[in-house]
């Protein structure tokens, strides 16, 4: 069969929903060696990673020597603890004993930290909390007036200033005019920006402390939106805005397509940085708390 | 890391010294390195198989030059094959007979369409073209009016519709340029899941109405193994001519480049290197190969160093290099020079033909903090050091972190990065003595400096 074929048999699978590869691992057998090749090939088909996915192949083995287990339908229950512990989030998410609420939103280019904002936004509105953007992205052409229309859908108010401000400048407005304005909650947008850009992320701290310097204890989360598509470099955007400003969490976005994100296994293991969002899709509600089971069985769903 | 993929090969096959014939077994033994370093480059697993599978037959067998390693001679198997799939030569954009050429951008949602779209434009402009971008995304908040303000900025013409689908804003746009005589047109496209039906079909019917010359994807460099997916998909159900691989200004190994085009046979015509209009560049598969084995980061570091040394410096330290007593003085001289040429980005911007003026000269400016760490570890070790690192041991290096206000880290990093430059010189001076000052050669040409 055709390497085109393969794929398109595989997609048509996932799509219909047909109990795919799991199934066929877990169903039913001995555990051998082509056991543990599959498993490798799923857990990198699901962009893993290489390092992780070895990692956690070798961990399984040695529980499954261990507890002598024969069957691979034993297996399977095995590997999802093993994942969902590594995955588990913080039982609570920062918060500040006095409002606002300070959440800043940073990524890389179209990884969806705008759309995610208004996601967010929402999702507070609806609790009855009075939240204030800030369109914070002065560099990318259109990028203020994207939050506003979102701003707008969500019924919440915008800070915002020319394209070509200086954001650390407009920042420093923003958190006193939501302490002035008894807001809530305030929810900052950053320019997309590759980590490995020194400039920009020289920027990114310099808005980090305008903010810290103006209220202390903000910003009180700094949420890293992933694109599930990523690959390997996922585990490098992490690692430099994480040391850039320290992450509190990811948002892992477009969950909807058939990218299973298995990069946040990665950087979980690698960085301890916990997957607090999954957005799944381009509409407004369309965010979820990220939840480790659901997660797993997703992941392994080739 | 497989920063060294040669180095890792290398220990796999020492038993196999200069001369002789690569047996199965040795290159049993390197086709799991290489299939774990293309693994971490993102290549998707199943076009690894394939592709082991392929040169595994190629390598056995082999006779090992004798200028090279057993662990070089596979790298350069593996790097010619790679090349050689990623495409032998430069693709250029169709040119139809029938006026107006008509280029249609495709993908997924944030892969660069729109900022491609803008590029392509300038891109052609600078052919005595007069482009027009026709913005049909009207699905994304401020996806029409971030076309319009790319265009604006760029004195591009612009044709969109208000509440119109974007069939008839497509139709409506080739109306205005046959009107206004603008050729060729570009269509941005709104972002979509290949797995959207509705929106994939949206794409079908475009394509009927408009009968695009080239269908373009768009692919985010930094995607891991679903990009076989989307691509399989978008070529199916709409078919797709080319594609764009953005955002390669990063540090991504960007093998989805690799399955995309062994899924979809199709050629990448450009890159994305920057989120400016002036950032598309040609794609060169032999680049993208070594970038896929993890040695681009030395490769570029050489090239910087060749574009900018002034010429007698250049032949003295390729004599140097040739003899391999290249030093860190030297390495610090080079850098020296980059550093010096920061504030010419202006000048260069201003040039005729900005494509061709090497990546590495643009962006000088923004690594000027590296340079400086750089030089201050270079001068915080004795002569003796730096012309024989060998001799800088742990005690050594805490010393030079702290003459230098560094880390140890960084210490450790720059003589790694030293080292692995002298490795490639080395294997250059064996392999092909020309390689080395080509870009210098090419790169002095025509400049004021
Ligand atoms: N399918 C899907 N699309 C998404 C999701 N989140 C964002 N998008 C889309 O991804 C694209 C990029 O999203 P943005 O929110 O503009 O991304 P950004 O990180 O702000 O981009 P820049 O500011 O340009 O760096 C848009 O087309 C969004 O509609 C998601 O969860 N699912
Ligand atoms: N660093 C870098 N950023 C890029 C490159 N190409 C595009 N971008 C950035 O990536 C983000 C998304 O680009 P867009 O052109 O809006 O992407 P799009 O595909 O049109 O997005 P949607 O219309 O939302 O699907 C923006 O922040 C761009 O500035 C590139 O080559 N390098
Ligand atoms: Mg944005
Ligand atoms: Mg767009």
């Amino acid at each position: 069969m055709s390497l085109v074929q393969q794929f398109k048999d595989t997609l048509t699978r996932s799509r219909q929903g047909f109990l795919g590869r799991l199934g066929d691992l877990f169903g039913g057998g001995e555990i051998d060696e082509e056991f543990y090749e599959e498993l490798e090939e799923i857990l990198v088909s699901g962009d893993v990673g290489v390092q992780t996915t070895l990692k956690l192949v070798e961990e399984l083995r040695e529980e499954i020597a261990a507890r002598r287990i024969r069957e691979r339908s034993e297996a399977r229950e095995l590997l999802e603890d093993i994942l969902g512990k590594l995955l588990q989030t913080a039982a609570e998410p920062v918060t500040p004993e006095q409002p606002p609420l300070v959440i800043l939103l940073v990524g890389v280019n179209g990884s969806g930290k705008t759309t995610s904002i208004a996601k967010l936004a929402h999702f507070y509105k609806q609790q009855g909390k009075k939240v204030l953007l800030v369109a914070g992205d002065t560099f990318r052409a259109a990028a203020v007036e994207q939050l506003e229309i979102w701003a707008k859908r969500a019924g919440v108010d915008i800070i915002k200033q020319q394209q070509g401000t200086d954001p650390a400048a407009l920042y420093f407005d923003a958190v006193n005019a939501a302490v002035a304005r008894k807001a809530d909650v305030l929810i900052g947008d950053t320019a997309g920006r590759l980590h490995t850009s020194d400039n920009l992320m020289d920027e990114l701290n310099k808005i980090y402390r305008v903010i810290n310097r103006n209220l202390e204890g903000a910003p009180h989360q700094v949420l890293l939106t992933v694109d599930a598509t990523t690959g390997h470099n996922a585990v490098a955007q992490a690692e430099k805005f994480n040391q850039t400003l320290p992450l509190t969490g990811l948002i892992l976005t477009k969950l909807d397509g058939t990218a299973r994100g298995g990069i946040v296994v990665g950087i979980r293991d690698q960085l301890d940085i916990p997957v607090s969002y999954i957005g799944t899709g381009e509409k407004i509600e369309d965010l979820a708390p990220f939840d480790p089971r659901a997660f797993t069985a997703a992941l392994l769903q080739a | 890391m497989f920063s060294s993929l040669a180095d890792k090969l290398q220990n796999t096959l020492r038993r196999l010294r200069g001369k002789g014939k690569l047996s199965e077994q040795d290159v049993d033994a390197a086709m799991r390195e290489i299939r774990l370093a293309l693994l971490e480059a993102d290549v998707n697993f199943k076009v690894v198989k394939e592709f082991i599978a392929s040169i595994r037959a190629r390598a056995v067998g082999e006779e090992v030059m004798s200028s090279l390693t057993p662990g070089q001679q596979v790298v350069k198997i593996v790097n010619d094959e790679l090349t050689r799939l990623l495409g032998s030569e430069n693709k250029s954009l169709a040119q139809p007979a029938k006026s107006p050429a008509k280029f249609m951008l495709v993908g997924l949602q944030g892969s660069g369409k729109t900022t491609s779209a803008a590029k392509l434009a300038v891109h052609l402009r600078r052919s005595g073209k007069k482009p027009l971008l026709v913005a049909a995304d009207i699905y994304r908040p401020g996806a029409v009016d971030q076309l319009k303000k790319l265009s604006a900025s760029e004195n591009l013409d612009f044709f969109s519709l208000e509440q119109s689908d974007p069939v008839a804003i497509c139709k409506a746009g080739l109306k205005f340029a046959a009107h206004e005589s603008l050729d060729p047109v570009i269509f941005d496209t709104a972002g979509r899941l290949h797995i959207d039906d509705e929106l994939m079909s949206e794409l079908g019917t475009i394509k009927d109405q408009v009968k695009p010359d080239e269908i373009l994807m768009i692919l985010d460099a930094m995607t891991g193994q679903d990009a076989v997916n989307a691509a399989v998909s978008f070529n199916d159900q709409v078919g797709i001519s080319g594609i764009i691989l953005t955002k390669l200004d990063g540090d991504t190994r960007g093998g989805a480049a690799l399955s995309v085009r062994a899924v979809t046979g199709c050629p990448i015509k450009f890159t994305g290197t920057g989120e400016k209009v002036d950032a598309l560049e040609p794609f060169y598969p032999d680049r993208m190969a070594s970038r896929i084995l993890g040695m681009g980061d030395v490769l570029s570091l050489i090239e910087k160093a060749e574009a900018t040394m002034d010429r007698d410096k250049a032949i003295e330290m390729e004599r140097k290099l040739r003899s391999q007593q290249f030093t860190l003085d030297d390495f610090r001289e080079q850098l020296g020079q980059l550093k010096n040429m920061g504030s010419l980005e202006q000048i260069m911007e201003m040039l005729p033909g900005g494509m061709g003026i090497p990546k590495e000269l643009k962006q000088l400016s923004l690594n000027e903090n590296n340079f400086t760490r750089i030089e201050a570890i270079i001068s915080s070790m004795t002569p003796g050091e730096r012309v024989n690192p060998a001799i800088i041991n742990s005690s050594r290096r805490k010393r030079i972190a702290k003459g230098s206000g560094t880390s140890v880290q960084d210490v450790n990093r720059l003589l790694n990065q030293f080292s692995q430059m002298q490795k490639m010189f080395k294997k250059m001076g064996a392999v092909d003595k020309k390689t080395a000052m080509k870009g210098l050669k090419k790169g002095h040409k025509g400049f004021p400096f």
